[in-house]
Formats: C-alpha cells, sequence, structure tokens
C-alpha cells in the first residue's frame, strides 16, 4: 500500500497544504489502489481520467494560492447521488444505462469544494438491503473477510474507505445503511438528521427516511465533510434552514459532564455477548473521559421494524412508479402494448428485493388497508419520536452497539429476508424520528470490526462527532484496517 | 317524472408564469418538450418545491366563494401509471385541500337566484399530452403541461338542469377571471370540466348511479353533453336497464356520451401524503392580506351598476359576467353620462359582435371612449339611430373617431327648420294622390300612413333628418 492512501483525510489535507504532495499524486495513487483491489467490487464506475483532470486543475488553483482547505482531495460517490455526464446507476438494472444530466446537491458541494472525484460506488439494489447482496453490479466484498459482507445499502462507500480506496465517501442511510456497513467495515459513519443534508439529486427510496451521510476512517474526517454538505437547499422543501456549526472546531470539546443513555432495549439477551463486552469497553472509555451513563428507556422501539417495513416500502412503491420505462433507463424490447412495456421494463429492470418491497408498499397502501397499516405505522413513528424526546430529557446522547453481530457471511442470510431486515434492529428507529447518528470503531471480534452507535436529538451532530472523536484520541480501533492491505 | 343530479367538477389552470413544483414556463403552445426540466420530466432525484403564488390564488378563491381556508393544507400521491405522468403519481390534495366549504349564488332562467354550495377546492399539478394521432403506430408525449398548476373546484350535487350547470360554470368562471387567476380560456384547456349525472324520480331522497362526463371544454357543450346523458339514463331506465357507474366521453360530432375505454378493474390510487412536501401552514396575515387585495366581485358590482347607471338587473348581470366587459361599459356609462343606452349598446351591438366573431373585449377594434363619443352624438341629436349604427359600422372598420367619420361622411342630422321645411313641402308635391288620402283617412289610420312621408323625407335626406322634427314638421304641414 502506498503511503498517500494510508492517511486520513485530514491527514491528506495537511500533505497538500505542506505541498509534501500534489492532488495529481494522490489521485494516482487511489487510483492504482482501486484498480488493484477490484475483486472487493466496491466501485460502479471509475471516473480515472475526470479524476486526473481535476486533480490537475487543482494542483493548478493551489500553485495560484487560490485553494481552500479542501482543494485537490478524493472522494467517491454512492451511485444514487446523481453525477452529471456520469453513469448513475443506483445499483439496477433499471438504470445501468442511466448518465445523470445533472448533479444531485451533495455531489455540487464537493465539487465546488474543489474535491476530485474518484467513481461511483457499489450499493444495493435502490438502497434496499443490509449486505450489498442485492447489487445488479454483484456483491461488494468485506475487506476483512472476502467471504463476508461490508453491509449495506451502503456497503461500497463502507468497504473502499475500509480498504483505503478512499478516504471520504458518500452515503445514504433509510433505515441503518451508513450505520451498519459502518460498524461491520470498521469505519466511521454519519447519518445526519433528516433535513440537514439536500436530498436534491439523491435518487429516492424512501423519502420521508432517506438521507445523505458520510463515511469516513475517523469522526474528524467526517466533520470535514459534513462541513461542506450541511445546510439548507431550496431544492428541496424538506431540507432545514437551521444554521450549521462549525463542526471540527467544536470536535476537541471535553466531554466531561456528557450524559450517556444507555437504552435499555438495546442491551437485552439478543445481543451477542462479545459485542456486549466490546460496547462495555466503549462506555468504560466514555466514563474515564467524564461521561456519565444513565439507563433509559424507548418503549415502543420493538415496534420500529414492522412500522419502517410498511412506511418505507409504501413511499419506495410510488417513488419507483417512474422507472417505467418510457424516459428513461431500462425499457424492455419490443413491447407489444402499453401494459407490456410497463411489466416487463419493470419486470426485467428491478431485481428481487425491490420488486418484494414495491409489491409490499403497494399492498400497505391499497384501499381498505391503509389504515391497518400505514397509518398504524405513522402512530407508531409519532410514539417512537415522543420516547427519544423522553430519553434526551435525561441524556444527551444515547450509546447502543450498532449491530446485533459482526458482518456475516456472504450469501447466509440472502434467502432469508426478515433474518436480514433484523439486522438493522439498533439502527432503524433513529430513521423513523428523523435523528442524527453516527457508527464508530469499537474493536474487533475475531478479526471482525464491532461497531458503537451513538444517536442524539435532531440537529445534534456536531456533538457526536465530538464524542467520537475523543473516544478515537482515546483509543486506536479507528487506526486498524485489514491485515491483508496492511501488508501490501 | 325524472329530476336529474348534477355535480360539476372543474379543473381551472392558474395563471402562475412558472409551474406548481418547478420553475418552467407555463406558456401555451410552445414545441414539445421544451418547457419540461429535469423536474417536470420526472427524472431519478429530483424533488417538487412549491410556487407559493398558487397558495395566494387559491386562498383569494376560497375568499371570493365564503369558504373555510385550510390553515393547514396537506399534499398528496395519487398514483396509477400513464406515460404522460412522468412520476407515475400526480401530486394533489385529497383530505386537507386548501379550500374548503364554500358558494356562489346562480341566477335562474325565472330571474331567481339559487345558492350552490362548493363543497371544496383543491391545488394540484396537471399531467402531459399524448399525442395519439401525430406519429404512426406510436404515441407522442409532450411534458410541456405537465406540472401546470390547477385548482380543481368540487361542487356539492345540487344542480338540477344542464342550464342550471352552465349558469353555475359561468359564474365560476366569472369569478376566476375577476380574481385573475387563471384566463379561463375552455378552447386551451385553461378550464375544464368534469360533469356528474345522474337521474331519480322527482321527489326521491336516494341518488341514483351516477356517470362522469370527463373534460367537456366548452359552455356549449356542457350544456349539450349534459343533455344527452340525462337522455340516455332516462331511456336506459325506461328500457328496464340498470346505469352503470362509469367514465364517460362527450362526442360533439353525434351528440351524444359513450363510455371511454373501459377498465377491467376499478383505479385504486393509493394515496398517501407527499413526503417530499412539507404541509402548507397559512397564517392569518397571509390570509388578510389576500383578503386585503380581492378586488370587487361580480355580485357586488352588478348591485353597484344597477344603482349607479340606472340599468336592469338582467342588463347588469350581463355586463358584469365578463371583467373586461364590465370595465368596458362603465367607462362608456361615465362618460357618456348615459347607462341606459350605454347598456343598450354594449349589449346590442358590442357584445353582438364579440359573439359574432369570437373575439374578446380585449380584441376588440374599438375603444369604450369611442362608443361614449357615438353616445353622445345621438343625445345631442347630432346622430338618429340609423346614422350612429353607420358610424358604428366605420368605427369597427378603423375610420377614425366618431366626429371624423360624421364629417368626412357628412352624417350631422339636420335639424334646421327651415332646411327640413322645404324637403317636407318637396315631399308633399310630389305625392299629391297619398296626401289626399291621408287627408281623408280616419284619425287611428293616419299615424301609420305618416311613416310614408317619414320615409320619403328621411330617403332624400340621406338618413340625416332628425326624424322627431320631421314628425312635427309633417303633422303640421298634412293637416293644413
Amino acid at each position: 500500500m502506498s503511503s498517500l492512501t494510508k492517511n486520513t483525510l485530514a491527514g491528506l489535507r495537511e500533505i497538500l497544504t505542506r505541498g509534501d504532495a500534489s492532488s495529481v499524486e494522490i489521485t494516482q495513487d487511489y487510483l492504482a489502489e482501486i484498480s488493484a483491489r477490484r475483486d472487493l467490487n466496491t466501485f460502479i464506475t471509475v471516473t480515472q481520467d475526470d479524476a486526473l483532470a481535476s486533480a490537475k486543475v487543482a494542483d493548478q488553483i493551489r500553485a495560484a494560492g487560490q485553494a481552500s482547505l479542501t482543494t485537490g482531495l478524493p472522494i467517491a460517490h454512492k451511485d444514487l447521488f446523481c453525477t452529471k455526464g456520469i453513469l448513475t446507476s443506483c445499483g439496477s438494472k433499471m438504470l445501468s444505462n442511466f448518465i445523470s444530466p445533472y448533479d444531485a446537491e451533495v455531489v455540487s458541494k464537493f465539487k465546488n469544494a474543489g474535491f476530485v472525484m474518484l467513481g461511483k460506488l457499489n450499493m444495493d439494489e435502490f438502497a434496499m438491503g443490509s449486505s450489498n447482496e442485492t447489487s445488479y453490479f454483484g456483491p461488494v466484498k468485506n475487506p476483512w473477510s472476502p467471504t463476508h459482507v461490508p453491509g449495506g445499502s451502503s456497503g461500497g462507500s463502507a468497504a473502499a474507505v475500509a480498504a483505503r480506496l478512499t478516504p471520504l465517501a458518500t452515503a445514504t442511510d433509510t433505515g441503518g445503511s451508513i450505520r451498519q456497513p459502518a460498524a461491520f467495515t470498521g469505519t466511521s459513519g454519519l447519518k445526519p438528521t433528516y433535513g440537514r443534508v439536500s436530498r436534491f439529486g439523491m435518487i429516492a427510496f424512501a423519502s420521508s427516511l432517506d438521507q445523505g451521510g458520510l463515511i469516513a476512517q475517523t469522526a474528524e474526517d467526517l466533520a470535514i465533510g459534513m462541513q461542506i454538505i450541511s445546510g439548507h437547499d431550496n431544492k428541496d422543501s424538506t431540507s432545514a434552514l437551521i444554521e450549521v456549526p462549525n463542526y471540527e472546531s467544536l470536535l476537541n470539546d471535553s466531554i466531561r459532564g456528557l450524559t450517556i443513555g444507555l437504552p435499555e432495549e438495546f442491551f437485552d439477551s439478543r445481543l451477542d455477548t462479545r459485542m456486549q463486552s466490546q460496547i462495555e469497553e466503549v462506555i468504560r472509555i466514555f466514563t474515564s473521559l467524564g461521561a456519565n451513563t444513565v439507563s433509559v428507556s424507548l418503549t415502543h422501539v420493538a415496534e420500529a421494524i414492522p412500522a419502517y417495513y410498511v412506511i418505507a416500502p409504501a413511499e419506495a412503491s410510488s417513488n419507483l412508479s417512474r422507472f417505467d420505462g418510457v424516459r428513461f433507463g431500462y425499457r424492455a424490447e419490443k413491447p407489444i402494448d402499453l401494459t407490456d412495456l410497463y411489466e416487463r421494463s419493470r419486470g426485467e429492470g428491478f431485481g428481487s428485493e425491490v420488486k418484494r418491497r414495491i409489491l409490499i408498499g403497494t399492498y400497505a397502501l391499497s384501499e381498505g388497508y391503509f389504515d391497518a397499516y400505514y397509518k398504524k405505522a405513522q402512530q407508531i413513528r409519532r410514539l417512537i419520536k415522543q420516547d427519544f424526546d423522553r430519553a434526551f430529557s435525561l441524556c444527551d446522547l444515547l450509546l447502543s452497539p450498532t449491530t446485533p453481530s459482526t458482518a456475516f457471511a456472504l450469501g447466509e442470510k440472502s434467502d432469508d429476508p426478515v433474518a436480514m431486515y433484523l439486522e438493522d434492529i439498533y439502527t432503524i428507529a433513529t430513521n423513523l424520528a428523523g435523528l442524527p447518528g453516527g457508527s464508530f470503531q469499537a474493536g474487533l471480534i475475531d478479526e471482525l470490526p464491532a461497531g458503537y452507535q451513538l444517536t442524539g436529538p435532531a440537529f445534534s451532530e456536531s456533538k457526536i462527532l465530538n464524542a467520537a472523536h475523543k473516544v478515537q484520541q482515546a483509543t486506536d480501533w479507528h487506526t486498524h484496517y485489514p491485515e491483508e492491505i496492511r501488508n501490501v | 317524472m325524472y329530476e336529474s343530479v348534477i355535480g360539476l367538477e372543474v379543473h381551472v389552470q392558474l395563471s402562475t408564469l412558472s409551474k406548481i413544483f418547478s420553475g418552467s414556463s407555463t406558456s401555451f403552445g410552445a414545441s414539445p418538450n421544451t418547457q419540461a426540466s429535469l423536474i417536470d420530466l420526472g427524472m431519478p432525484g429530483v424533488l417538487p418545491t412549491p410556487n407559493a403564488k398558487v397558495f395566494e390564488m387559491a386562498v383569494k378563491f376560497g375568499l371570493a366563494i365564503e369558504a373555510k381556508i385550510g390553515k393547514t393544507s396537506v399534499f398528496d400521491r395519487k398514483n396509477y401509471f400513464y406515460p404522460d405522468l412522468p412520476k407515475g403519481y400526480q401530486i394533489t390534495q385529497l383530505d386537507a385541500p386548501i379550500v374548503g366549504l364554500g358558494h356562489v349564488n346562480i341566477t335562474l332562467e325565472d330571474g331567481t337566484t339559487k345558492r350552490i354550495n362548493i363543497t371544496r377546492a383543491h391545488l394540484e399539478e396537471d399531467a402531459g399530452k399524448s399525442l395519439h394521432n401525430s406519429f404512426d403506430g406510436l404515441t407522442g408525449i409532450d411534458l410541456n403541461r405537465a406540472g401546470t398548476p390547477l385548482l380543481e373546484i368540487v361542487s356539492e350535487p345540487e344542480l338540477r338542469s344542464a342550464k342550471e350547470a352552465v349558469a353555475y360554470l359561468r359564474v365560476i368562471h366569472s369569478i376566476i377571471r375577476y380574481l385573475d387567476i387563471s384566463d379561463g380560456n375552455m378552447a386551451e384547456g385553461s378550464m375544464r370540466c368534469d360533469c356528474n349525472v345522474s337521474i331519480r324520480t322527482q321527489g326521491s331522497k336516494i341518488l341514483g348511479t351516477r356517470t362522469e362526463i370527463k373534460n367537456v371544454n366548452s359552455f356549449r357543450f356542457v350544456e349539450k353533453a349534459i343533455n344527452s346523458e340525462i337522455n340516455r339514463q332516462i331511456d336506459s331506465i325506461e328500457d328496464g336497464q340498470q346505469i352503470i357507474q362509469e367514465t364517460r366521453l362527450y362526442d360533439p360530432d353525434k351528440n351524444e356520451t359513450r363510455p371511454m375505454r373501459s377498465k377491467e378493474e376499478a383505479n385504486d390510487y393509493r394515496y398517501f401524503p407527499d413526503p417530499d412536501l412539507l404541509p402548507v401552514v397559512l397564517d392569518d396575515a397571509f390570509i388578510t392580506s389576500c383578503r386585503n387585495s380581492l378586488p370587487e366581485l361580480p355580485e357586488s358590482r352588478k348591485a353597484r351598476y344597477m344603482e349607479a347607471y340606472g340599468i336592469s338587473q338582467y342588463d347588469a348581470g350581463v355586463l358584469v359576467a365578463d371583467r373586461d366587459v364590465a370595465d368596458y361599459f362603465a367607462e362608456i356609462a361615465e362618460t357618456s353620462g348615459d347607462g341606459k343606452l350605454s347598456a343598450n349598446w354594449v349589449m346590442g351591438n358590442v357584445l353582438a359582435d364579440l359573439n359574432q366573431t369570437g373575439r374578446s373585449i380585449s380584441q376588440f377594434p374599438v375603444e369604450a371612449n369611442d362608443i361614449a363619443s357615438l353616445i353622445i352624438r345621438i343625445k345631442d341629436k347630432t346622430l338618429n339611430s340609423k346614422t350612429a349604427k353607420t358610424v358604428f359600422e366605420a368605427l369597427l372598420s378603423g375610420e377614425g373617431s366618431v366626429d371624423t367619420i360624421i364629417k368626412e361622411r357628412g352624417l350631422v342630422q339636420v335639424t334646421d327648420t327651415g332646411a327640413l321645411r322645404s324637403v317636407v313641402d318637396t315631399v308633399i308635391e310630389n305625392n299629391p294622390h297619398q296626401v289626399t288620402n291621408y287627408r281623408v283617412a280616419a284619425p287611428d289610420k293616419q299615424g301609420k300612413m305618416l311613416g310614408f312621408f317619414v320615409g320619403q323625407v328621411m330617403k332624400i335626406s340621406q338618413g340625416k333628418a332628425n326624424p322627431q322634427m320631421v314628425n312635427q314638421i309633417l303633422l303640421d304641414k298634412l293637416s293644413g
């Protein structure tokens, strides 16, 4: 492994600022690594020529003394962020020919900040999955063990960061799709508050739950990225008109006196004992840094998964209606009539998990079932929000495992959708409540990473990053990367 | 004896410059798909952002029909597949519309008024257009119209005849024109009407099965479509058949309705709140400012015109229906100082021309000021009704101002007694036989016979003689 790609984003920033390496050199190193690790299947598209060209421009800007702190830093985007002129597949056959005519807001913001895009990252089809096995472009391998999944749906983002193929990756989280893969790959991931980051140009799965965020090696790197993508966007009515703090400057605040709530529902008998002991270790570190813990209850959290699997598919069934073979995307050959065009374009263009969720969602919204499913699920959603409000009257942040266990084997759960859905048991409630949540490294269990999750009140991203950063300063878990990579 | 029960759903295109959820232009008639943005095309990842102007327009309409304004209204998705519906759903309002229960008054043929309740009015986006006949074997899709803002106005089923339905539709048209929230052009589809029609035995309280006639695009067709549907339903029931609840289309050429291509299963639109859009919350200050900016509405203008210009309720009703016509009339009446004569001229000549040519008052070539001058010249006896008509025709063909036309065509009415006497003398001299007959006739016959002499005088004077003066002189001379 070249020395440049071992760096964190903050480290690369320093290298560029000091002039120890150029953006072109950094980009070349990453492109070489990406090429060497094709076996992981993390990238759907590598934008080699564009990357080198924009790295060159970045170096010229720097030479002219006009560089910002982030000019020339590398990034890769989850393949559901629209990128102008570049394939944006959403991990689906349906969009395997879709060259986006525009940039997502998040993509523009990184462009404007001078970032160099390395390519587009693999993902579960339409972000539906927890293992990155539903991608039309094949599963992503976990860099820690090629027989294990990297988690999903942002599996490509997490695995690419873990394998040091990019220092920063965009990702999205509808029910845990940033946090769970971050936990499975020993990376740091942040799902911001709903509305903190514009959804414009993010191909929608479930609009009321989807939130764009980031995966990186450290909380510090997440803070650098969050500074760029946070803020109101008048192209997204649901984006929040709330001031953006300076995330990096708040990273080093003392966490003495911080109260950490431990939801009792997340520490029950279902939790793997070794996972539990890793989390207890994290708690010990927090305590040693001056934080207090308190037990809290999220009474309705058991209903989160059923409620989620009504709301998310319901919204998805409608969001995915536009993929009809008429204007863009996959179109069936020689349709005999309109119905045939619809049925075959969608039947052939979507994979089985996407179809399953469209069917569930269509059923849940149907006349006669709407009240029993969709309305009931929205009521549960309100109760879950109230649970969090109550909890945050007693504590500043909630701490729990991110996942019940470490990464599972490829194929282990792919035929059992319910077992797969239960993967998100600790993460899903956060999305239903629209809250920010992060997953950070909590050491290894049998050479596979464990992650802990911090959840905060709305717009408390800086507090989450601050707490995680303090732990990262007191530990070296975030510096671990897979043996295989270490030895390259 | 049957009674018909009719309710209308009127779709009004709001005249915003840009679309309801995107910045694209809404103007009519551009080349296909040149006014469709990424958002109108339903591209992956795009999001709708509401055009705040539509809230103001909808609220003004709500206030004009004295409706309850929905302070929190919600946009919902209506899901169905059709190629001219790019997202696979239409954004509309189901459970929480921006305008709640309101009402309007319509004038019936006997001159009485009837209150028609309006259930609701809600905002939604229009779909694109499918062009089935433009390409051989293919259907073209034009998404220029996709995302044009619509206000759908739903009446209670309180209309009892096709004529009432048209009267109601005219009132709605009049209100949206007064509010200037739509051009109301039915031919261009800016106002479209779905008619729900059922029949029942007179006096029955139970509603019959209804049919819906979709997209009727003129006042005349609304009347004809409803009447033909009522007749069809009566015939069916008399024949012992059941009315099927279905959507029908009106064919103006055959003057009949027929079922739209039948769908085997009923549509389930799977409505749910659109998660991309926040509920629309309107505060009292906003509603007050909408109220303060309301123009005078047709009903109050009608009362004002009756009072100010001394015109009949019927005339006032006709004159205020279109705001521009009402303004035009008012300018004539104010300038000429004669409301009744102004009403007669506007209704008898101006509106007659508009009906005949199909143009609107804004396209009418004669300024209100010119009609007022014409009326002034009638009142000061420069013109009589015959020459006035000649001047009006000349105005229409753009021959200049009223006084120029009078001068150039030599139309000044002859009021000089000496001149008139000499003409009368000539007529008497040339018609000795008729003079003798007149003088021996019974007095009640003489009135009619006088007309002959007046006609002769007018002929010689080329219509310019003052008729009243001619009458007087003739009476004097003939009795002598």
